[in-house]
């Protein structure tokens, strides 16, 4: 056929592309192939399709998202930790003249991918998926501000996913690190399609992330129930509004740089170039602008489900909720005053490294009174060492680690020695894992009985917990060691064999991971089969203090028959405490939004333009792009997007959970 | 939401929830949500116009804004932006007091200015491109496409918007939910104006005392 067609046709994408080289790959592809088939036989066979797409993938209803949410992420934490334990067998093995088992064109894209997959598709769709959950519970609405906009943000956030997994197979991903530092991201040192599935992966998903910051912002300014003042919020909905508004404030910078990245990549611009006046540490510099804020807009609400789990199992009030709240807020700020800290080593001089070096310093104060805050709470509580309360009590002691060799590092003459090394390595896992990761299994624990009306499995809850944090502890307290000894980071191979140990220490470490992931997946399981065992009918199983235990559990539609009125921070306990009666009459139709396939149908349409401008393919780019406004304008000619429950449904179900209550009475 | 309702008062016995539907009016987030989406593209600008700071002095031995910007072509582009401003603010005073004709005229008024914007401003673009002063030549122009090219763009996707809602007033008038995106747009388009005058007074008129 004529080269010149085919190019039109294909871009630049040949069979080519297909790994068949690559036997890890085909092996791989083989296996995603056969899982994917037998998924999808089993939903034709069981006929799940229709009832998937009218009750899940085109709810609007903020709890269907947010358990959306939490499943992408939790399929996604497979893949990247697959990633994970590839590189700590490659470092264990790759000693004495061995060249391990991975060419270093994989295993560049390997440690890009874990980055990238670990941060913006398993954190972040866990914590926006809590939030999504959460939030609209806890402060007594039906629904988030823009049900339409929530979902649109969620199937977005999936769009990169599937861009970012599509490279596993078609073609090749980012060898640049999970940032992407130009010059080496630039055309003339990554010609090929790597960077181009990473940038357009992470626009489509920044999209979703900021419109969804948007969405919840607006619900906890705006659809609080009566008598929900500020300073009565749980705590986790405070986290969460300051970290939205940390979303809102940081995604654009990612979303500008990621544009000046592609201008010059796509257009032959020198905004990061070596030439023409172009400067590569601007890249630097606001990528971090945008990098510092994410790291606590992750651990921010996870702070606030250490604190609702922390006063629910010591059974008090939250110890210093004024200053909890202020802890946060100081958080929010000064995480904007510290970008430079990643690259001290710049060499911006000593009064600008002297600024951000003690601005740094300064954080841990608020985020140590959150630690007493929490041991406060603890002392002369009565503590039930449930698997919630075990997690955090895991995190406390694991996140001060993390948190004192960050403030070593954030010395610069420190950070010089330091910088890049395995001890940066083991300093961020240690409050990305130790924080973040261990705060959204006790998040997992915590809420899924509100989700799902059982509670998960205790025993293989707590075998997952103990092979955790002792995998984590093995995994990377030997990467300390190695980083003093002035290991780099993103190593292939060493010569020193006296190395070896600890690496091999560390890959053991990932392997009892492995296993606490296993069990955590066989909790899920054991747990569903289980279900009537474990089943909880009065929407309050932990003897829990805020709204969104109030309800029953899974909630209905419209979380609340009545709008709550709200006295006290703990409107729950409160309630409780005061004899409130839940009422069995006077129910009344609700108002709530209709679901809508717009969402799906935009963010295929976002996936299909990613991919034709990776490849080259400026027919399907420019058709998709189209498309997309079309369907964006058409959306709007909708004027008709809400209906109500008759009251009728309302009574129904409300009655039967009546029944319910009196029934485990 | 009242005192009686708030009071934590145990003398009075305290009302949890409430009989009536307690209705959220339909849009009552959006000029708020609307409002935090103009600032998050507010920081986009603010991080080209940062670069532009950082970059726009490095000419890479090529043209600098002295040879290349003519103030009174770009004195009639603001121009016509700010007179854009003016006319939506007219179509908002008729929508006000309900005329839809009126407003349908004022919108598309100001759609003719926002276009002749746009189109000056590619003349300009193609005219520097034209003299081998395009987006690569160097990083002051690299930023300096981009900076005044993303302003263009959202004009040109707020001509889009307008004659969008000129459709749906004709078909609906003005019905509450038309009136509220007729003022999210008219925020949208005063916003694009600041970021001009910025653009303006940074770009161009630094650029010549440079």
């Amino acid at each position: 056929m004529n080269p010149e067609l085919v190019k039109l046709i294909f871009g630049r994408l040949t069979l080519d592309a297909l790994p068949f080289h690559e036997p890890i790959l085909v092996a791989t592809f083989a296996v995603v192939a056969l899982g994917g088939i037998v998924v999808l036989g089993a939903l034709t066979y069981f006929r799940l399709w229709g009832y998937l797409w009218h009750e899940w993938f085109t709810s609007v209803d903020h709890k269907k998202i947010g358990i959306m949410y939490m499943v992408l992420g939790l399929v996604m934490l497979l893949r990247g930790f697959a990633d994970a334990i590839m590189m700590r067998i490659q470092q264990a093995i790759a000693f004495g003249g061995s060249e391990g088992y991975l060419p270093a064109h994989h295993y560049d894209q390997i440690f890009t991918a874990h980055g990238v997959i670990m941060i913006f598709f398993v954190a972040m769709p866990l914590v926006t998926g809590l939030m999504n959950f959460v939030v609209p519970l806890q402060i007594g609405a039906r629904d988030v501000s823009f049900p339409f906009l929530n979902n649109f943000s969620f199937w977005m956030t999936v769009g990169g996913a599937v861009i970012v997994m599509m490279s596993l197979f078609i073609g090749e991903f980012a060898r640049t690190g999970w940032l992407a530092y130009p010059p080496l991201s630039e055309t003339a040192y990554s010609p090929d399609v790597g960077v181009d599935y990473y940038i357009w992966g992470l626009q489509v998903a920044g999209i979703g992330t900021l419109l969804s910051g948007v969405n919840l912002i607006c619900t906890i300014v705006k659809m609080r129930a009566p008598g929900m003042e500020m300073m009565r919020l749980p705590v986790f909905t405070w986290t969460a509004l300051c970290t939205n508004v940390l979303i809102v404030a940081a995604f654009p910078v990612l979303t500008a740089v990621l544009v000046l990245l592609s201008l010059d990549r796509y257009v032959g611009t020198n905004f990061f170039t070596n030439d023409f006046g172009g400067n590569p540490m601007m890249y630097v510099n606001l990528i971090w602008i945008w990098g510092h804020p994410e790291v606590y807009i992750l651990v921010l609400p996870v702070f606030g489900i250490y604190s609702e789990v922390t006063a629910t199992f010591c059974g008090k009030r939250l110890f210093g909720y004024t200053s909890m709240v202020y802890a946060t807020v100081v958080i929010t700020i000064l995480s904007y005053l510290v970008w430079l800290h990643h690259f001290f080593t710049m060499g911006s001089g000593a009064s600008v490294n002297s600024f951000f070096g003690i601005s740094t310093m300064i954080i841990s104060i608020p985020t140590g009174a959150k630690m007493f805050n929490w041991l406060f709470t603890m002392y002369r509580g009565r503590i039930r060492f449930e698997l919630p309360m075990m997690w955090t009590v895991a995190f406390m002691l694991t996140f001060v680690i993390g948190g004192m060799t960050g403030v070593l590092l954030a010395v610069p003459p420190a950070d010089f020695v330091l910088h890049n090394s395995l001890f940066l390595i083991a300093h961020f896992h240690n409050v990305i894992i130790g924080g973040v990761l261990f705060g959204l299994f006790a998040g997992i624990s915590y809420w899924f009985p509100k989700a799902f009306g059982f509670k998960l499995d205790p025993f293989w809850g707590k075998l997952s917990f103990w092979f955790w944090v002792v995998g984590f502890y093995f995994a990377f307290m030997p990467l300390y060691v190695l980083g003093l000894m002035g290991v780099t980071r993103r190593l292939r191979v060493f010569d020193d064999p006296s190395l070896q140990i600890w690496f091999v220490l560390a890959a053991i470490g990932a392997a009892l991971i492995a296993l606490g992931i296993l069990c955590f997946l066989i909790q899920i399981a054991v747990s569903i089969k289980n279900r009537h065992a474990l089943r909880d009918v009065t929407g309050d199983p932990w003897h829990a203090r805020t709204l969104e235990w109030s309800t029953s559990s899974p909630p209905p539609d419209y979380n609340f028959a009545f709008t709550p009125v709200i006295h006290d921070n703990d409107a729950w306990w409160d309630m409780k405490e005061r004899g409130y009666v839940r009422p069995v009459s006077g129910f009344n139709g609700i108002h709530m939004p209709k679901n809508t396939g717009t969402g799906v149908i935009l963010a295929g349409l976002a996936v299909a333009f990613g991919f034709g401008m990776i490849w080259y393919i400026w027919w399907l780019a420019g058709l998709s792009f189209l498309g997309l406004l079309a369907v964006a304008i058409g959306h709007t000619f909708n004027y008709h997007r809400d209906f109500t429950i008759p009251a009728d449904d309302v009574i129904r179900t409300e009655n039967e959970r009546t029944r319910q209550l009196a029934a485990g009475a | 939401m009242t005192t009686a309702t708030t009071s934590t008062d145990t003398n009075v016995a305290p009302i949890f929830h409430l009989p009536e539907e307690h209705v959220h009016p339909e849009g009552s987030s959006t000029m708020l949500g609307f409002w935090l989406y103009l600032m998050s593209d507010c920081l986009i600008f603010a991080i080209l116009f940062a670069v532009y700071g950082v970059l726009g002095a490095n000419y890479a031995a090529g043209p600098a804004p002295k040879d290349l910007f003519e103030l009174p072509l770009v004195a009639v582009n603001t121009s016509m932006l700010l007179l854009s401003s003016i006319t939506y603010g007219f179509a908002i005073l008729a929508m006000q007091n309900g005329r839809t004709g009126q407003t349908q005229l004022w919108l598309a008024i100001t759609a003719v200015f926002g276009a002749a914007f746009v189109g000056i401003e590619l003349h300009e673009f193609a005219g520097m491109i034209h003299d081998g002063a395009g987006p690569t030549r160097s990083a002051f122009l690299s930023s300096f496409f981009t900076l005044v090219g993303t302003h263009g763009l959202h004009v040109s996707c707020g001509l889009i918007w307008i004659v969008t809602l000129m459709v749906q007033v004709a078909k609906h008038g003005l019905i509450e939910a038309n009136r509220r995106r007729l003022m999210c747009l008219s925020m949208f388009w005063h916003f694009l104006d600041v970021i001009w005058i910025g653009v303006f007074t940074f770009v161009y008129l630094m650029g010549m005392l440079r």
